[in-house]
């Protein structure tokens, strides 16, 4: 019965449940490792290239370039290609909205820890 | 009582990848880029006083001064741009810089002591400019991909060094030291934030 509690506190949490829809849509964007792995690294550098982002995530380039769309077309990240000599560079930025989806996905997990943290036993 | 445990377990999983990304991203601006124009102005500085002096021991004493300088420029500038960037130098992008730049440094101190015993002076460059070379090399593969460039830049001048007469030693350690530092310096500091 314990069990079946805590459960409900979790996800009983305001911050959880109230939130708007569409966030919650923009968590699930997020969760994926790999994704939540290259908004990760660019919100700790300006601007990365396609093979930096591989080589700092240890990504395949077909992996890397299916998420990367991914969060590209929800306007996570902004991609810039460009030209050096002949070779094709893609430079990633990380977006405003793709800054405040971070931080709600971070405000998200805290709240988990959180209410785990407090247990069955408080309100 | 799984579930909440698992549940919240899944978040410090998730915060700890996402900080440790975030890390291991940083290592790619682990490098001062004006702490290098620094240390290539000194190399610069230290190439004309060494030129002037007459005996080579007063020469060797000139260049130790200048990297003696330089090490203290260059940590003063990797903590100053760490403090900026709000980066700990005991997280793992660091020490993995350090780990992989300081044995090369410590195998060309103590080769120069011996070689300094025997008198070997004119060597002096070639095995300064190689080991420090291999050391932004190693160090720089945690960095941004022009440090490891730069590496092997200087690399190339101590390959010169070791097969061209000693008196050009000098002349080269200079340019190894001085201008490719400058000019690489410039380049992170301005693509890679200072």
């Amino acid at each position: 019965m314990a069990r079946t509690s805590a459960v409900r506190k979790v996800v009983a949490q305001p911050r959880l449940l109230d939130a708007p829809a569409r966030a919650a849509e923009l968590d699930r964007l997020i969760h994926d490792r790999v994704r939540l792995g290259i908004i990760s690294a660019l919100a700790a550098q300006e601007g990365m290239t396609f093979s930096e982002l591989k080589k700092a995530l240890n990504l395949t380039d077909g992996n890397l370039s299916v998420h990367a769309r991914k969060l590209e077309e929800a306007g996570y990240i902004t991609a810039e290609k460009a030209f050096v000599g002949r070779v094709p560079k893609t430079s990633y930025r990380l977006s405003e909205e793709g800054k405040l989806a971070l931080g709600r996905y971070l405000n998200h997990m805290e709240a988990l820890i959180a209410a785990t943290r407090r247990g069955p036993s408080n309100p | 009582m799984g579930a909440p445990v698992d549940l919240g377990a899944r978040a410090a999983d998730n915060l700890r990848y996402i900080r440790e990304t975030i890390e291991s991203a940083r290592t790619f601006t682990a490098v001062p880029g004006w702490g290098g124009v620094g240390l290539g102005v000194i190399a610069l500085v230290a190439s004309v006083a060494a030129s002037r002096q007459t005996e080579p021991r007063g020469w060797m004493m000139v260049w130790l001064g200048a990297a003696a300088l330089g090490a203290l420029i260059g940590l003063a500038a990797v903590a100053r741009k760490a403090r900026r960037l709000s980066a700990s130098l005991s997280a793992a992008p660091a020490r993995k810089f350090a780990l992989n730049f300081a044995p090369p440094i410590l195998a060309g101190a103590l080769i120069t002591v011996v070689l300094a015993r025997n008198g070997m002076y004119g060597v002096m460059p070639a095995v300064w400019l190689l080991l420090y070379g291999v050391a932004i090399v190693t160090g720089g593969a945690f960095s941004v991909p022009c440090v490891p460039v730069m590496g092997f830049c200087i690399l190339g001048f101590g390959v010169g060094a070791a097969f061209v007469p000693a008196e050009y030693g000098n002349l080269l350690l200079g340019t190894g030291f001085g201008v490719i530092q400058i000019g690489f310096g410039v380049w992170i500091a301005v693509r890679h934030g200072g």
